[in-house]
């Protein structure tokens, strides 16, 4: 497919240069109008009232307190619901509101519009709740005992006699990491005085809010519009529903504008989070470090809804082993159903937590059979015309794993261990100087992390976008959201070299001007809307040079032999030149009963290697340097690749050392910044990235998706580190300094 | 809400005896969290940080409205390093010492200094003032023993800047992190030593059966300082919250006293 890796490196701002982002400036500058500062006259100002504790029968609810309040103008509750009473993206399990029996703690029971937030929040905490507590369902071995599940995907590979010599066998636990996500959620809903509304909301896909929206609101699709939303982070927590129902209920019963925005605390539960997940790993291998056998049973904690849990353990089973070729391959994962906080997409989506636990296999069976532990990677790594060990799916397309492993490796390391004068922000416990340089041991570790792009499981959504021409240059419009990941950039560059025009804006429609771009996940919009937009902007300048009759197309007009013929407006004089393209990437299977079939599009591949000094006295550690090798096909935009980089690999340390959602009885311990903590930029580590570029034969000009991986193997190759520096076993995520100091086990 | 804005100190305790009781702001960065949380809706707020006379940091008395960012440029080492490891740089530019004290948190970092120096908390009212050694003004956990018509003007100190002295926190962040253990050292004299630690107990405390055990040594043994390691770990009282298990703030707190000990010590 030729078509598709053409560059034309003469236009300006065109693919492989780093253009910044339009919104850049006004966002660091403070005057980027995110979600949460929207505005419309007469607005009125919603707030929800929610369940305190995880699980409970809901014996009664009075809001006539609330109603008698001055300036409140509604509050609603299950029975206000004018449609569906459930939403989900997949199934509709959750209740929009709460009915007789609560599942989780934050679980919305009422929700209130007034005057101004101060009176929304008081109402709300007027309204009088009568619950009967109940035993909430915590533990993941107990749920599964009870047959408390979403779906459990089952995988057999193999030989099911083929057996290894050398074992290795543990049980790993990783915590339940929030995306945490600046912005909190926000969203506006506006009555158009016919029915219908216009909604904006915390959202990573339009199309997919709007059905669910539309039934809950009884109304017809075509009478709501979903916007896109001007986003601060999402990392998949936006791709489930939060407010927008409640938003759409108060703004048609009260028939004006209604505005919501949650606080830190409320966002806590306000949104979904990675799965924690506890993973009993056998692996079996022969003498010569060959991988014979490996067992795993994955249980994730997806919470009382089940969003898209069902999709999460999917990929959770199918990328258990990492990639690697074994002979034979036993895989059940358990999306587990319970009373704790709710688990959906982040960032990896269900790749990353068993990557943590097989990656610390392979460096275990490295010591086991006496190797080294990238050398026994190596010698089990799979490339183009293997099978996947899990799904058995042919790789087809480039997916360089020995290249990166050997990359990675490749990349000097930093400087030894720091002096007596360092500065003590470089040392383990930063500005605390709890560690002077000799008591710090230095540790480094590898990981590897694979998993797909694109959905799965004959899950084939497509992406639209639409390119047309103006007098003043070529307008790109698309309903992929730009979450912060660069999207409005990478669309934007894809246009110019395609058309041969600097001169590109990007539109974000809403749903009822454009079709569905599919979701901005799966590590999919640059490959997918890119795609759209490669194609929509190849059939726009094919119309423009043959209305003109020319043979090159740029921002002055269309040009014949070196000559102008046709201005742009001179073009636009005969009609528009507006192409609408709907791309599909290939189909993929549905899996059999074994888990088998080519169920994925495509993969993509990382290895980290992180670089960490720990003071196991104290139990602290610093991130020295986190150095990548990463496969990306081609890179579109360097200066956001490495942005995101930079980003993932924060987010996997996070995971690696501090972030974990405390949750004793269903209820998060930890619901604020104070408590839940984020790596500031003392505890970013240094980072080198070395690009493994084998361009993708169907992404536009040869781009992969990259987005997640730099998160995934992050985390595994920083307690990899911590392992190597400690000698501690180390199976759970995140280390605690107990865990290092006392070698506590999970 | 009502809202006071007094210039000057005696506006304060005018407004103070007025309205008893009044919730005192100054940095606002413990209040406003509270006040955001809907855990306080105060009827009275008198705001503070207009108030000269709060702000005077000189050898031997630090204001009540001195923030963390003066005291992080400040001549006092201990002070200047347990100032930087307070929230981020916004925070430090409002939050002030005043403010530890009323709060009164046992993790509150400042509080470690005033209780290594044997501060003593200078408060007034229309009535007077009134002076507390800092023990008898931390009652407890977030409790004090201010009274609800006075303010807090400030802490006597002694003029500590000399002193061989160090503070250290122990934190799962590099920085902006509430402590799991902190600790402030000072040696005024070879033969006084003081150690102060917070998070460890119901109050910031001292631990003098450890402080004798190095006292009138400024080259402690191994064995000597893994005894004072020792008899910190049993002179706390500590707790497991959502930070940190019991047993690791205990054997923390001992690691992390005998390291900034030893920053004390001459060599």
């Amino acid at each position: 497919m030729s078509d598709v890796s053409v560059r034309r490196p003469e236009v300006a701002d065109g693919v492989g240069t780093s253009v910044l982002r339009p919104d850049g400036i006004p966002k660091v500058t403070g005057t980027f109008e995110f979600l949460g500062d929207q505005h419309a006259a007469g607005m009125l100002w919603g707030a929800t009232r929610r369940a305190e504790v995880a699980h409970a029968r809901l014996r009664h609810v009075d809001v006539t307190p609330a109603l008698a309040m001055a300036g409140v103008h509604a509050v609603l509750t299950l029975d206000d619901v004018p449609g569906h009473r459930y939403q989900g993206q997949k199934t509709t399990d959750e209740p929009v509101l709460a009915e007789e029996e609560i599942r989780r703690c934050g679980e919305a029971i009422a929700v209130v519009a007034a005057d101004d937030p101060e009176t929304a929040r008081r109402a709300a905490q007027a309204i009088v709740v009568e619950l009967e507590e109940l035993e909430p369902l915590t533990d993941l071995e107990e749920a599964l005992a009870r047959g408390e599940l979403f779906r459990h995907v089952r995988v057999r590979r193999g030989d099911p006699d083929a057996r290894g010599e050398v074992v290795v066998e543990d049980t790993y636990a990783i915590a339940t990491q929030d995306p945490a996500a600046l912005g909190t959620e926000a969203g506006l809903a506006v009555p158009d005085g016919n029915g219908g509304l216009d909604l904006w909301g915390p959202t990573q896909w339009t199309h997919v809010d709007l059905p669910q929206l539309a039934a809950c609101l009884a109304l017809d699709p075509t009478q709501v519009r979903v916007h896109p939303a001007r986003l601060g982070g999402a990392f998949g927590s936006r791709e489930d529903l939060s407010m927008q129902t409640h938003l759409g209920m108060l703004a048609l019963r009260t028939g004006r504008p209604v505005k919501m925005v949650y606080d830190r605390t409320e966002s806590f539960v306000g949104h979904v989070k990675r799965h924690g997940a506890l993973m009993h790993y056998r692996h079996e291998a022969d003498r010569d470090g060959r991988l014979v056998r490996v067992e795993a049973r994955l249980l994730l904690d997806s919470g009382p809804y089940e969003l898209t849990s069902a999709a999460v353990v999917a990929n959770s089973t199918y990328f258990a082993l990492g990639p690697y070729r074994c002979e034979r391959v036993e895989v059940d994962g358990y999306a587990l159903k319970t009373n704790n906080p709710l688990s959906g997409a982040m960032r990896g989506f269900g790749a990353n937590q068993p990557c943590f636990a097989a990656e610390t296999q392979m460096d275990r069976l490295a010591a086991a059979l006496g190797v080294d532990p990238l050398e026994l990677r190596l010698r089990n790594a799979i490339g183009p015309g293997d099978h996947l060990a899990t799904t058995g799916q042919r790789i087809e397309h480039p997916l360089p794993v020995a290249e990166v492993i050997r990359s990675v490796a490749a990349i000097p390391l930093p400087d030894p261990l720091p002096g007596p004068d360092v500065d003590p922000r470089r040392l383990p416990g930063g500005t605390g100087r709890t560690s002077p340089p000799g008591a710090l041991v230095r540790g480094v570790g590898y990981a590897v992390g694979l998993k797909n792009l694109q959905f799965s499981e004959g899950f084939d959504d497509d992406a639209e976008a639409r390119v047309e021409l103006t007098p003043d240059g070529a307008v790109v419009h698309t309903a992929a959201i730009e979450v912060g990941q660069g999207l409005v950039t990478i669309v934007a560059q894809i246009a110019r070299s395609t058309l041969g025009m600097s001169g590109v804006e990007v539109a974000f429609d809403h749903t009822g001007q454009i079709g569905s771009a599919g979701s901005t996940s799966a590590s999919r919009q640059t490959q997918m809307a890119g795609g759209a937009v490669l194609r929509a902007a190849q059939a726009v300048r094919a119309a423009a040079l043959e209305r003109a009759g020319g043979d090159d197309l740029d921002d002055a007009g269309v040009w014949r032999d070196g000559q102008l013929v046709a201005s742009l407006a001179d073009l636009l004089a005969d009609g528009p030149l507006d192409e609408r393209v709907c791309f599909k990437h290939r189909p993929t299977d549905v899996p059999d009963a074994d888990g088998q079939g080519d169920l994925h599009v495509d993969f993509c591949v990382a290895a980290h290697r992180a670089v960490v000094d720990v003071d196991p006295e104290l139990g602290l550690v610093r991130v020295v340097e986190v150095a990548i090798a990463q496969d990306v096909g081609r890179v579109l935009n360097p200066l956001q690749l490495h942005g995101q980089i930079e980003g993932g690999i924060a987010q996997g340390l996070g995971h690696a050392i501090m972030e974990e959602v405390l949750v004793e009885r269903g209820i998060i311990r930890n619901a604020s910044f104070t408590d839940y903590l984020l790596p500031t930029c003392l505890d970013a580590p240094e980072v080198e990235a070395v690009l493994v570029e084998e361009p993708s034969p169907w992404g536009p000009y040869g781009a992969k998706g990259m987005a997640e991986l730099p998160t995934m193997s992050a985390t595994p190759a920083v307690v990899a580190a911590i392992r190597a520096a400690t000698g501690q076993p180390l199976t759970r995520a995140p280390v605690r300094p107990e865990d290092i100091v006392r070698g506590a086990p999970a | 809400m009502h809202l006071v804005r007094p210039r000057d100190l005696d506006g304060v305790l005018d407004a103070l005896a007025a309205h008893p009781g009044a919730t005192l702001l100054a940095g606002g960065t413990d209040l406003m969290v509270e006040v955001n949380l809907q855990h306080r809706r105060p009827e009275t707020v008198i705001c503070l940080r207009r108030v000269e006379e709060l702000r005077t940091f000189e050898p031997g008395f630090i204001g009540a409205g001195v923030t963390w960012a003066r005291l992080e440029h400040g001549p006092i080492p201990a002070l200047a390093e347990l100032a930087r490891t307070v929230g981020s740089p916004q925070i430090r530019a409002a939050g002030t010492l005043g403010g530890n004290l009323g709060t009164a948190s046992p993790a509150g970092d400042g509080l470690t200094f005033l209780a290594a120096v044997d501060a003593h908390v200078v408060l007034a009212s229309t009535t007077g003032r009134r002076t507390l050694p800092w023990s008898a003004f931390l009652v407890g956990p977030k409790r004090h023993a201010r009274r609800d018509d006075e303010v807090i003007l400030g802490v006597e100190v002694p003029d500590a800047a000399a002193w061989p002295q160090a503070f250290a926190k122990v934190g799962v962040r590099q920085a902006m992190v509430i402590a799991i253990v902190n600790c402030c050292v000072v040696r005024p004299a070879d033969d006084d030593v003081r150690v102060a630690m917070g998070a460890v107990g119901p109050t910031v405390l001292r631990v003098p059966d450890a402080e004798a055990a190095v006292v009138g040594d400024p080259t402690p043994s191994a064995e000597r300082l893994a005894r004072f390691e020792t008899l910190v770990r049993d002179g706390i009282a500590p707790i497991t919250d959502h930070r940190a298990t019991e047993a690791y703030r205990r054997h923390a707190a001992g690691v992390l006293a005998r390291r900034t000990l030893e920053r004390c010590l001459p060599g």
